[in-house]
């Protein structure tokens, strides 16, 4: 028991440049999970490398691991994943608690900043409970800035949200994608991965697809277009 | 982690269950509460006892005839008594450090007055006799040097034997046959309760020395001297002093042994204090184990609440926490569960010490070490039942803290 050794992933060979939205697609079970927590540095391979903002990745420990999560990525997750029972400002400003870099910042007017460039700037004293969804969202991706990753890795974003709503999450990608942010989106929605710049599709733990995205949708556009959609109705 | 966040982190997880803090501090509390409370009535028993033997007489020395050996066979104390009126003069001449002497003589002799009579001890003494025990008057006055150099008969009465023999009538000026002889009563005694060795120490009429050799004993040894300083600190030096006089009033050699036994109430008293200083030490004991139990309460929450909390870790993991970062997380947290248990627990011992003297009338008293040592005990419950926890967040997989729901 435990000793067979399962290869979630074989054979990967994937470059992410600077500025790209990226869609990573696949089944449940194709192993895009294992390639986005070893993007998110969470995971290490077991053969071959992985190489983030020019930093070899694999054959670092725990701490150094934890420390890379902490300067170049920002996450977000499908269950949004804030702390309950603490304001957005505070579960926004978490990030910086754990900087060991030793530079000194006002992680209050950061964290507000961040909070402000995902359209809260009114509900930084909010509970993540006294939130939508969507708000919810909102907040995780203004925690996952704040520290200006390198890249911001979203896993199912949209998973636990209406389709408005992930369209309108889908726009604020787009936003931040357009300032310049790397975004690598996980989703099994192809109506999510159209947004996307490039889109790479995994089975069965190997590259199936890797190409630019064929009609890529503008989010915003979408949204006018629903907000037309439910006037004339 | 900045030393005020982490703080604050573990104030807000702590009052984010407040009952469950509560409860989880409960055990701490009456664990440190029954330390402190056990050893304040335990240091207020040693206080007792020993305010009991200083009620003998403070500072007292006790020189008492020596064992004699005849033919190699020791005859016991009090067997070859040398001691003289005249060791007393000299000693009263001589020592530098001792503040009052007296010479003590017994007899046992029944005492008759116009309303009853009493058997009871008479002791002769002289006037210091009142300084050494700390005696004070209830009615009436001591004897005097006139009287102890005029052989008079007069007596002091203790409180058992005054009720014995004046029921109903003022004892001061009335008269009391001891052996044939008419004393004339001077006082009598305060109360003063059992002795040391149980025995009534009211149950006794004291005259002047020289009137009991003279009218009663017709003998010429007294069967102890009584003397005391006036500092606690002057008594061995003073044991010495007295040691020295004698031996030389005794006219032994440098090889010879004394011919008389110094014994001081320091030691009586250093006996009873150990005895009770074990008892403190037996009761804070059992109470420490009610503090272990607390601890083990601690330890128990604190792995429910990482189990609880594992997605929390998984986040802040996910987002930069280093595993040490999330140990002392949660070792902060046990530790200010079990610190704040640990100063009311204070706070409530004091109060229930204070409760057990006011029920029970002794005198607690809570030396500050024990407040020190229970709420670093507390401390160190802490630390000690939470690391364990603590390490178990610590080490969680980030992926699977994440995904566990």
């Amino acid at each position: 028991m435990g000793k067979t050794e399962v290869h979630a992933l074989r054979g990967i060979d994937l470059t992410v440049k600077r500025g790209e939205m990226i869609a990573i697609m696949g089944q449940s079970g194709s192993g895009k999970s294992t390639l986005m927590n070893m993007l998110g540095c969470l995971d290490t391979p077991t053969a071959g490398n992985y190489f983030l903002d020019g930093v070899r990745v694999n054959g670092l420990s725990k701490n150094e691991l934890a420390d890379l999560r902490n300067q170049k990525l920002g996450f977000v997750f499908q269950g949004f994943n804030l702390l309950a029972r603490t304001s957005a400002l505070e579960n926004v400003e978490l990030p910086m608690l754990y900087d060991r870099s030793g530079r000194k910042r006002d992680t209050r007017a950061l964290a507000r900043k961040s909070l402000e460039r995902v359209g809260l700037g009114g509900r930084v004293d909010h509970h993540p409970s006294e939130l939508s969804g969507g708000q919810q969202q909102r907040v995780a991706i203004a925690r996952a800035l704040v520290t200006e990753p390198t890249v911001l890795l979203a896993d199912e974003p949209t998973g636990n949200l209406d389709s408005r709503t992930s369209i309108e999450i889908m726009a604020l990608f787009q936003e931040l994608n357009a300032q310049g942010i790397t975004i690598l989106v996980v989703t099994h929605e192809p109506d999510i991965a159209c947004y996307a710049k490039r889109m790479v599709e995994v089975r069965d733990g190997r590259i199936l697809r890797d190409e630019p995205t064929k009609n890529r949708r503008d989010a915003a556009e979408d949204l006018r277009a629903l907000t037309a959609e439910r006037e004339s109705a | 982690m900045k030393k005020s966040t982490l703080i604050k982190v573990a104030t807000q997880s702590i009052l984010k269950n407040k009952m469950r803090t509560f409860l989880t501090m409960l055990g701490i509390v009456i664990g440190v509460a029954a330390v402190i409370v056990m050893v304040a009535v335990g240091y207020g028993a040693q206080s007792n006892i020993e305010k009991q033997i200083g009620s003998l007489g403070t500072n007292m020395i006790m020189v008492m005839p020596g064992a004699s050996a005849l033919g190699g066979v020791n005859q016991g104390a009090n067997t070859f008594n040398r001691l003289t009126p005249e060791d007393y003069e000299k000693l009263q001449r001589e020592s530098l450090l001792v503040s009052a002497f007296s010479p003590v003589v017994f007899t046992n002799a029944q005492a008759i007055s116009a309303q009853g009579n009493w058997r009871t001890r008479i002791q002769g003494v002289s006037t210091d006799y009142q300084t050494i025990r700390d005696w004070p008057m209830e009615i009436g006055t001591f004897f005097t040097e006139a009287d102890l150099r005029g052989i008079r008969k007069v007596a002091v009465l203790g409180s058992t034997v005054a009720q014995a023999l004046f029921a109903d009538v003022d004892p001061v000026g009335q008269q009391v046959q001891i052996r044939d002889v008419p004393f004339t009563v001077l006082g009598v005694l305060k109360t003063k309760g059992q002795n040391a060795g149980g025995m009534d120490a009211d149950d006794i009429i004291i005259v002047p020395y020289t009137t009991a050799q003279s009218r009663l004993n017709g003998r010429q040894r007294v069967n102890q001297i009584i003397a005391s300083t006036s500092s606690p600190q002057d008594v061995p030096a003073a044991q010495e002093e007295i040691r020295s006089i004698l031996r030389e009033s005794h006219r032994l050699a440098d090889g010879d042994d004394d011919d008389f036994t110094i014994r001081n109430q320091d030691e009586i008293a250093a006996a009873a204090s150990s005895t009770t200083k074990v008892m403190t030490l037996l009761l804070a004991a059992i109470a420490s184990i009610s503090l272990l139990v607390g601890g083990i309460g601690i330890m128990n929450i604190m792995l429910v609440s990482v189990t609880e909390r594992t997605r929390e870790i998984g986040i802040r993991m996910a987002i930069g926490a280093r595993g040490s970062d999330v140990l002392t997380q949660f070792l902060v947290e046990s530790v200010a569960i079990s610190m704040l248990g640990g100063l009311i627990g204070v706070a409530i011992g004091f109060a229930g010490a204070a409760i057990v003297a006011h029920f029970t009338g002794w005198s607690t008293a809570t030396p500050p070490q024990a407040v020190f040592l229970a709420v670093g005990f507390s401390a160190a419950v802490g630390v000690f039942f939470g690391f364990y926890p603590a390490r178990q967040a610590a080490s969680l997989n980030p992926i699977q803290a994440l995904r566990y729901e």
